[in-house]
């Protein structure tokens, strides 16, 4: 198991673990990066979900050897600077909506509506409720018309 | 703000004080609360009811603050009443701090605390910090977040503290401004003169700073007058939460409270009989400890069981350990239990339905005999029956079970959001041998909570866990205990009989008989001495149920003799059980509901009509009419596609729900990897009326959210009981509403204030929006489902995840499966 390199949220991190440990753990109990956070450790509810080289992914099921050095992992924490604001669109939407209850689900959420959004765009559309239907993030609060609401408006001003 | 929500306009005068009016040149109620001597100013109130607090028998010669100056005796009175007291501090900063006994797991007591605070001293939200106390036995049972019962309790003591705080900051600042008290208002954290100057609350915390602690007397800001209160605020962690930074137990940074899981049995409250490769797990990467720890979660009673915790590096390394481990396990509590053999057993149990009932239950429920005499002049009637079944539900939130335990030296130190700290400090003491001094418990802020935290199994975990092994824990259930070993609100069967007159065209009787697997109400219901009551080993549990149900239980409408029943299988803790964001209601009212609308179809009445001419209540009839208006009742809708209305009233409050549900093949079966489609509920009108609403937009939050929970019970969420343990082993074979369920268009409106008092809202919702999307299902297929959630007993749609050993291991494809994972299956649809 040698020493992993790559960066995160912009900074470079090298750890030294066990190749098969899934990089959520790796973020959070050895890094300290808690914003993305467990809730099912099996990509079923998505409460994890950060970017990696810019696209969407569930650390919970990606083994720390996967990550390769040049490789550019962001949580929720390192978002706002991937757009150099101190909150990213899509964050400022969600306040504006006051969407989270107990905001457990909430970076994972956001960080799955800029890549649908990133996503849609690509493909020369805009944001659609059928877009939303199908994302997976989990919230046992029930904020999904919030969640649907801030999405909308993020992506106005992504 | 949200364009889509949108508030009632406030009237210009809202109704007086009920208990004492107000009446131009007569006094107001008056307040009784402490000054305390502090370095900065801090003022003191008793946690308790109003009439507690009010000071009539007190003379009161000042017109906003009047003082008892009758120091030796007061100082004496004072110090004994002010260990009790929650405390309001001006900081030095002219901020105001304020420690509320309460959990914040998302329902937003927090921000509805620093409202109250807001109006009542004149200062902006976002300058209040509210933050949560740790456990604080002296404040006896009055430390529990349950029941949608905070703001109710909390609304007169918080905003009396404020007062006190605020005339204390008015007189120090009459020096200061050469003015007289009475001629100075705040604004903003200052105090203004009449001439226009001011001072701001930072220069005058420690001037208004008390050497003494004393009784003071105060009133409270006028309804007509409230800025804030009533006003859209945010969530006071909103930033927080949306940038990673909100911190939760397992976020929290405790020096070598190193990752904890646990491997539990492969069926409910199992045992372990031994471990076969202890050592060998114990040499397993980044492993640090192997213990086998009793997870009796009831100390000192009930049914005991056991498991083996892993500590190490991280929560992935105990995963593996926990996995590796070779146990000989036990039999469990309901080994021999299925769905098939519980329903037997409930129907076994059922009251039966002809009047009068021979059962003692009669005594509890309250029979209401049918006079054979008023039978005779109804005339002839005609019966409807309809046996219900609800099957078990998870209330498991986002944020699993947690806690952090340090417990060395004598002491321990535990971290858990618990939604009743106090009981969780005692059971913890009793299982480490402790008095509850040598205890203290923390209450970060929960990820979600619904009645799951009201017991403190997690804590009980990691202190075990930390004693047994001399070191700090971080201990998190994975989530596949939390369907497995963790609480659900038990399977049920709710009968209803119905009679009406064809003749008359009305209901002449309505009974409707409860029988539930027993639910565990002993941690967390009423005060600490029935809690204690009901722990003594000759307790009738049972009595304890009783009353909850009949405390919760209603018809909001006029059906003639009404009669309730409510029986229960098994002793308390046979299953794990608790409440789901609601009690009993989210089973209650969608079979009463439905039965409703098959009598108003019998007689020939609309849905709607039949409702607003039988509520007894006149703002029942307001939030009626106001979804029947704003969410147009009746309107023109394909074949398949249906409304259904409900009204319920809980918590003090009144709430109307319309749900719209499409249930036409091109919605209901469409494809989505691994989801349950089915019926769409496209559109949800709620008209929600809590006497006064304290901050709108956290009121619609909790409506939103109860409707996401009904639309669950309704169609998907459920475990299925097979050979003593449940089915489902994570989020996507426990299938709570997601965004592929939830209504494209949903509008909460907020009635303008009815009374001068907040009512409950966290549960209010979950009754009337489970009974109102059954009822709209029901009119779009035209036929009335009996069982639920629908799909509950048609498939399962997931290939169950193993037993032994415990957890699901966390794939290693999540680079090129994203979105959906690539487990999932198709989609299921419930009504198919």
């Amino acid at each position: 198991m040698p020493p992993r390199t790559f960066k995160v949220n912009g900074r470079p991190v090298t750890v030294d673990i066990e190749d098969d440990v899934r990089l959520l753990w790796v973020l959070r109990d050895v890094l300290g990066i808690t914003g993305p956070k467990y809730g099912c450790g099996i990509n079923v509810c998505k409460a994890c979900t950060s970017h990696i080289n810019g696209r969407a992914f569930n650390p919970c099921s990606v083994p720390v050897s996967a990550i390769q050095p040049t490789d550019e992992v962001t949580t929720i924490e390192g978002l706002p600077d991937t757009v150099g604001a101190d909150l990213h669109p899509m964050q400022e939407a969600w306040i504006d909506r006051d969407v989270p209850q107990c905001g457990y689900c909430q970076p994972g959420q956001i960080m799955a509506a800029v890549d649908l959004v990133k996503k849609v765009e690509a493909d020369g559309g805009s944001i659609t409720d059928d877009d939303i239907d199908e994302i997976r993030n989990m919230c046992a609060c029930g904020t999904y018309s919030r969640i649907r609401e801030a999405i909308k408006q993020g992506a106005e001003n992504m | 703000m949200p364009a889509k929500h949108r508030s009632a306009p406030r009237p210009s005068r809202r109704p007086a004080d009920r208990t004492r009016p107000t009446v131009a040149g007569m006094e107001r109620r008056r307040f009784l609360g402490y000054l305390i001597a502090a370095p900065t100013l801090a003022v003191g109130v008793k946690l308790t009811a109003d009439s507690v607090l009010e000071a009539n028998a007190l003379p009161s010669p000042a017109p906003e603050v009047s003082e008892v100056y009758d120091l030796s005796d007061l100082l004496l009175d004072s110090t004994r009443a002010t260990a009790n007291l929650i405390t309001v501090v001006v900081n030095e900063d002219g901020t105001v701090s304020f420690s509320i006994p309460r959990a914040e797991s998302g329902q937003g007591i927090t921000t509805t605390a620093a409202v109250l605070i807001a109006e009542e001293m004149g200062i902006d939200v976002s300058d209040v910090n509210v933050t949560l106390a740790d456990a604080r036995p002296e404040l006896l049972f009055n430390q529990q977040t349950q029941g949608s019962a905070s703001v109710i309790s909390i609304y007169t003591p918080v905003r009396v503290a404020a007062a006190l705080a605020r005339g204390q900051l008015v007189e120090a600042a009459a020096t200061i401004l050469g003015d007289e008290a009475e001629n100075l208002r705040t604004t903003g954290g200052r105090v203004l003169s009449t001439a226009g100057s001011s001072v701001p609350f930072a220069e005058l915390a420690t001037a208004a700073a008390n050497s003494v602690t004393r009784e003071a007397i105060t009133e409270l800001k006028p309804v007509d007058d409230f800025t804030v209160i009533g006003t859209d605020t945010r969530r006071d962690d909103v930033r927080a939460a949306v940038t990673g930074s909100k911190k939760y137990t397992m976020d929290l940074d405790v020096p070598d409270a190193l990752p904890t899981m646990i491997a539990r049995p492969p069926t409910i409250k199992g045992t372990v009989e031994s471990v076969n490769n202890l050592d060998q797990v114990r040499t397993m990467p980044g492993v640090t400890d192997v213990v086998e720890i009793s997870t009796d979660a009831e100390p000192g009673r009930g049914t005991t069981s056991s498991a083996v915790a892993v500590r190490a590096r991280t929560f992935g390394q105990c995963i593996d350990a926990v996995n590796a481990l070779d146990i000989t396990w036990g039999g469990g509590n309901v080994d021999d239990e299925s769905d098939e053999t519980i329903l037997e057993q409930l129907r076994a149990a059922d009251a039966p339905a002809n009047l009068p009932s021979p059962t003692p239950l009669d005594e509890v429920g309250g029979v209401v005999p049918l006079a054979t005499d008023a039978l005779g002049a109804v005339g002839p009637v005609e019966a409807l029956e309809q046996e219900f079944v609800f099957y078990w539900r998870s209330n498991a939130a986002m944020e699993p079970n947690v806690a952090i335990a340090d417990v060395r030296d004598g002491e321990a130190e535990v971290w858990t959001p618990s939604q009743i700290p106090i009981v969780t400090q005692s059971q913890l003491a009793q299982v480490l041998g402790m008095t509850p001094a040598q205890v203290t418990v923390h209450v970060p802020r929960g990820g979600g909570a619904f009645g799951r935290r009201l017991f403190s199994d997690a804590a009980l975990d990691a202190a075990r866990v930390s004693q047994e092994i001399g070191k700090p824990v971080r201990l998190m259930w994975h989530r596949a205990d939390e369907c497995r070993a963790g609480r659900v609100h038990p399977m049920c069967i709710s009968r209803v009989k119905a009679t009406y007159s064809p003749g008359l065209g009305e209901v002449v009787s309505f009974e409707q008989r409860q029988t539930s697997v027993a639910t565990d109400y002993t941690e967390s219901f009423g005060d600490m001495i029935t809690s204690q009551a009901a722990k003594l080993p000759f307790a009738n549990e049972l009595t304890l149920s009783q009353t909850v149900f009949l405390l919760t239980a209603s018809v909001p409408y006029d059906l003639g003799a009404i009669v309730f029943g409510y029986n229960e299988i098994f002793d308390f803790d046979r299953f794990a059980t608790g409440s789901v964001r609601n009690l009993n209601n989210q089973d209650f009212r969608p079979a009463q509901e439905l039965m409703v609308d098959q009598l108003a179809e019998r007689l020939g009445k609309d849905p709607m009509d039949f409702r607003i001419n039988r509520v007894e209540d006149e703002r029942a009839k307001a939030v009626l009419e106001a979804v029947r208006d704003e969410g147009d009742w009746g309107r023109d809708l394909p074949e398949g596609v249906a409304q259904g209305v409900v009204v319920h009233n809980e918590y003090k409050g009144s709430v109307a729900v319309l749900a719209e549900v499409d249930t036409r093949p091109a919605t209901a079966e469409r494809e989505i990897r691994g989801a349950t489609t089915g019926p769409r509920v496209r559109k949800v009108t709620v008209a929600v009326d809590v006497g006064l609403a304290i901050n709108p937009l956290g009121l619609k939050a909790q409506m939103e959210g109860g409707v996401m929970t009904g639309i669950s019970h309704v169609f998907t969420g459920s475990l299925h009981l097979r050979d003593g343990n449940f089915l489902e082993g994570s989020w996507d074979d426990y299938r709570y509403t997601r965004h592929w369920n939830a209504p494209p268009e949903i509008d909460v409106i907020v009635m303008p204030p009815s009374g001068d008092r907040p009512g409950g809202a966290g549960e209010l919702a979950v009754g009337a929006a489970t009974a109102a999307v059954a009822c709209a299902y029901a009119r779009a297929v035209g036929e009335m489902p009996t069982s639920f959630p629908i799909g509950h007993t048609k498939d399962v749609p997931f290939e169950v995840k193993k037993f032994v050993p415990p957890l699901p291991p966390s794939p290693t494809d999540g680079l090129t499966a994203y979105p959906t994972p690539s487990a999932a299956g198709p989609a299921f649809n419930p009504a198919s």
